[in-house]
């Protein structure tokens, strides 16, 4: 006696999935408190109307992040999942990638199909990015009032992100942050991967983020057609 | 494929390492088998508790996860195992779990070693089989005999609290090493324990697999899947 459905759920793991067959995946990872939900509620609300989303996100504890996104609304319920990390969010993204996979072939098969799914890393450390087994492209996502030294700290999600905001920039002047100097050293960690300054809750701020990934979109629907 | 006489084919023992490594990639290392609602309830506190919470697990779950993957390894009709492993499974959480991890598994199996025997279970039961039928059937795709099966699921069921612990306890990662290294022989008669009952539900059926169970995990197990905060997904 099972409760199995009759759909097929997809056993392939995702290096196996001809690209086009399936929505664009785009994780954003970044340290804690830096504007990762932000960033996603803001490109749900500027995308939506032209693009089919979900969302997972990853919280060290359980469904926070995926709660805030439920109260702002940015997306139906059923568009959000969680997945739990055990105590290591970095793990989930990039060592082993199982729950994440299948949280979103779950979305795709529950609400699909979809355009994009925004994979959601919990806040960790500079050294954290996503498994190109997970997602198809990455943000890191640092904002200013961490320190303007991180460009030049460098580490992995720094110097090798697809795209690299900088957030806050409204509050630069109020935390000291030499946004030039910031510019200079992301330059010099990343040649010539894109750094966008913004400040995603401003109004317009998200414009060149969901420019970006509109671009990433095109170029990956190109490939289906 | 392993052959009969009980030497596995050249690579098998390196390929038990690396499907018994807490790093092989199939969604373990998000749960805690149990350790998190124990730490919860006072349960396991220190080195101590741990080694009681794993000698207790691995002898009634354990038991029954080690008999199930050597009788999938010898070529038990997998789906007949999968209702065994239901009937022995009191928790809808656990079980619900089990074929989670089972899914993911599978997944992570058929990348790292491709059989037609892993695309069938696949096709079969598309929203997953329980854990240790598919680690059976892993192991069998990865040369392994029965026995290798038995200690894989043996050990996974207490390294998976020991190094829960560690994260949930701040408890000093040697003395979970020590522990488990103090259990060894008990994985070691367990292993073999279910290696014989693995044969014995080749030849007679999955009734004649042990069903071991813990009421504590179990009620840990329930009363977890509904916490709104944890750090583990069961």
């Amino acid at each position: 006696m099972h409760r199995d459905g009759p759909e097929v759920f997809p056993e392939r793991y995702t290096a196996s999935v001809e690209v086009g067959e399936r929505a664009l995946r785009v994780g954003l990872g970044g340290p804690v408190g830096s504007g990762k939900t932000a960033t996603v509620a803001a490109l749900c609300r500027a995308l939506r109307a032209t693009v089919s989303i979900g969302v997972v996100t990853n919280d060290i504890y359980t469904r926070e992040d995926a709660d805030f996104l439920l109260r702002e609304a940015v997306l139906p319920a059923e568009r959000i999942v969680a997945v739990e990390t055990g105590a290591c969010p970095h793990t989930a993204i990039r060592d082993d990638i199982s729950a994440n996979l299948e949280a979103v072939e779950e979305l795709e098969e529950a609400v699909g199909p979809l355009d994009l799914v925004l994979v959601e890393s919990g806040g960790d450390n500079l050294t954290a990015t996503f498994s190109r087994g997970l997602v198809d492209a990455q943000v890191f996502v640092i904002d200013v009032a961490g320190g303007d030294d991180i460009p030049r700290k460098g580490g992995p999600g720094v110097t090798t992100a697809d795209l690299l905001v900088v957030n806050k920039i409204d509050l630069a002047p109020y935390v000291g942050a030499d946004l030039e100097r910031m510019a200079v050293d992301a330059a010099a960690q990343r040649g010539a991967l894109p750094v966008l300054f913004t400040a995603v809750k401003q109004p317009g701020g998200i414009d060149p983020v969901a420019a970006w990934v509109g671009d990433r979109l095109a170029a990956w629907r190109a490939v289906r057609t | 494929m392993a052959t009969d006489h009980g030497c596995p084919v050249p690579g098998a023992r390196a390929a038990l390492l690396l499907l018994a490594d807490g790093r092989f990639p199939a969604g373990g290392h998000a749960h805690s088998g149990g350790a998190e609602a124990a730490v919860a309830e006072g349960r396991l506190r220190d080195a101590g508790t741990l080694a009681e919470f794993c000698r207790g697990r691995l002898h009634t779950t354990g038991l029954v996860a080690a008999a199930l993957a050597a009788a999938a390894t010898s070529g038990a009709d997998p789906l007949g195992l999968d209702d065994a492993a239901d009937a022995r499974t009191p928790s809808a959480a656990q079980r619900a779990v089990s074929r989670r991890l089972g899914r993911q598994l599978l997944r992570a199996a058929r990348a790292v070693w491709p059989a037609p025997a892993l695309d069938d279970l696949a096709a079969a039961r598309p929203r997953g089989v329980h854990q240790p039928v598919v680690l059976g059937l892993t192991a069998a795709s990865a040369g392994l005999l029965p026995l290798d099966a038995a200690y894989a699921a043996a050990y996974d069921c207490v390294s998976t609290p020991a190094s829960a612990a560690v994260r949930l306890l701040g408890l000093d990662p040697f003395q979970a090493a020590a522990v488990l290294a103090a259990l060894a022989a008990e994985v070691d008669s367990v292993a073999e324990e279910a290696e014989g009952a693995g044969r014995r539900a080749l030849r007679e059926g999955p009734a004649a697999l042990p069903a071991g169970s813990a009421p504590l995990l179990d009620l840990g197990a329930e009363a977890h899947a509904g916490w709104a905060v944890r750090l583990f997904a069961s």
